[in-house]
């Protein structure tokens, strides 16, 4: 049996009821698939028996996102094994992978015996190209100089960019540098000027991922999980018809659907974080040591371009 | 006022002697323990600087150590002073020489501010 989600009262297709039964299965699992402003989803154990051919789509990427590396304390003492985990999980996908995307807190404490740790375990992913975005944490003391010498080769600006694969336009933005006192993340003008610019020349129908490390949407102000310019960011791409934002930072899956929007957040592989406002600070969530790798993980995104249909899929390195 | 202030104290000077050995960076301009300014502290703990503001005679050197399993670190506003980042148990500190209202956060997690009043 598979859940479907269909068409409500609403102006985006949505019916809010349906969508929030897949919200309440998020990390546990889910499996969306937006297709026309329609959002589908399947338990990965439905997927098994209806969902193959939407697992084996045109273009299947997998994001990774803060993996910490140089952090040690008791959430998670061996946060280089998680990712060779996560790696491995990765690597047995039975979709070859165009590439793989790292959004960001590639280390703990930016220093370059961390970063080359990172560099070492991800050279054994089953994908010839990694695209990364900073975290805050790969940026400390330097402005982000380090970060990219190392990562930043062909892009613009403090590491933005953006590259074309199938068809479908992505965009890797920055939003963790000259945070201002009281704010959240920033985006600043210089790079708001640039991506304005870069989907000018692209038709409607393009399909856009646009990843970042920080939520590009108010996911808990009060934590500073969020960015203080994202709106006009987004401006510059409600003429789309469909566009998916892959973010981090949070340390949990967390989705939302505005229009033709889906935004979506990955899980770390190192730690976890509290949902929100239910401790008093997103510090490091310290869980059972049995428990400690079902919240960690990857996501895995599928494109179907002829149906313009994306597959988001997180898995947990243990369920 | 005065209670917090003496709650910070006690529990600075506990800070005190388990930071001085742990801290490797950061001690800019840090004394040796039983420096009669050591009782200035700011604690950082929970994604938030304790006391938010505190009030300090001019020529004050303010220390701040990060509890946090989170680095975290200590950034004037208008770019007077800035400590490099504070990992868990690390400490910075400051002297303020001149009166006046220092306003700081954490570059890292700018939700986090606070300041420094020097009379």
């Amino acid at each position: 049996m598979r859940k479907f989600i269909g068409p409500g009262s609403s102006d985006d297709g949505i019916d809010r009821r349906g969508f929030l039964k897949c919200m309440a299965w998020a990390g546990t699992g889910v499996f969306c698939i937006i297709h026309g402003g329609v959002l589908k989803s399947y338990s990965l154990s439905q997927m098994a028996h209806h969902g193959v051919d939407a697992a084996k789509g045109d273009l299947s990427f997998v994001q990774i996102s803060d993996s910490h590396i140089g952090f040690s304390k008791p959430a998670n003492t061996d946060v280089t094994a998680t990712l060779q985990e996560a790696v491995a999980k990765i690597n047995v996908l039975p979709t070859p992978l165009a590439f793989a995307l790292h959004t960001g807190d590639l280390t703990h404490l930016s220093k370059p015996e961390e970063f080359d740790t990172l560099d070492q375990v991800l050279k054994s992913l089953k994908t010839s190209k990694v695209f990364y975005v900073p975290g805050e944490h790969d940026v400390l003391n330097d402005n982000g100089k380090q970060y990219l010498e190392r990562y930043g080769k062909g892009t613009q600006g403090e590491g933005w960019f953006s590259f074309d694969q199938k068809g479908v336009h992505f965009i890797g933005l920055v939003n963790v540098l000259n945070l201002k006192a009281g704010g959240l993340g920033t985006l600043g003008q210089a790079q708001l000027e640039w991506l304005e610019s870069d989907v000018k020349r692209l038709k409607s129908s393009t399909p856009i991922v646009v990843f970042a490390h920080i939520p590009l949407w108010a996911v808990y102000p009060e934590w500073g999980w969020g960015t203080d310019d994202s709106e006009q960011a987004l401006s510059y791409l409600k003429r789309f018809g469909s566009v998916t934002v892959l973010n981090g930072h949070i340390h949990q899956t967390m989705q939302k659907v505005e229009g033709n929007v889906t935004f979506h957040t990955a899980m770390s592989t190192a730690f976890p974080q509290p949902q929100p406002g239910t401790a008093p600070s997103p510090g490091p969530l310290k869980v059972p040591a049995e428990k400690l790798r079902s919240l960690l993980g990857v996501t895995h995104v599928n494109f179907l371009g002829g149906k313009h249909t994306l597959a988001i899929v997180d898995s947990a390195l243990q369920s | 006022m005065r209670s917090i202030f003496s709650s910070v104290a006690v529990t600075a000077a506990l800070v005190l002697a388990f930071g001085l050995s742990a801290a490797t960076q950061g001690k800019q301009g840090a004394g040796p323990s039983g420096d009669q300014n050591d009782k200035y502290q700011v604690k950082i703990d929970n994604f938030s600087f304790t006391p938010g503001s505190l009030t300090v005679p001019a020529g004050t050197k303010v220390t701040w150590t990060n509890h946090d399993d989170v680095p975290h670190n200590v950034v004037s506003t208008d770019k007077k002073f800035a400590s490099p980042v504070l990992d868990t148990d690390e400490q910075f500190s400051y002297e303020f020489k001149d009166p006046g209202t220092y306003a700081y956060y954490c570059s890292i997690h700018p939700k986090m501010t606070g300041k420094v009043i020097v009379q």
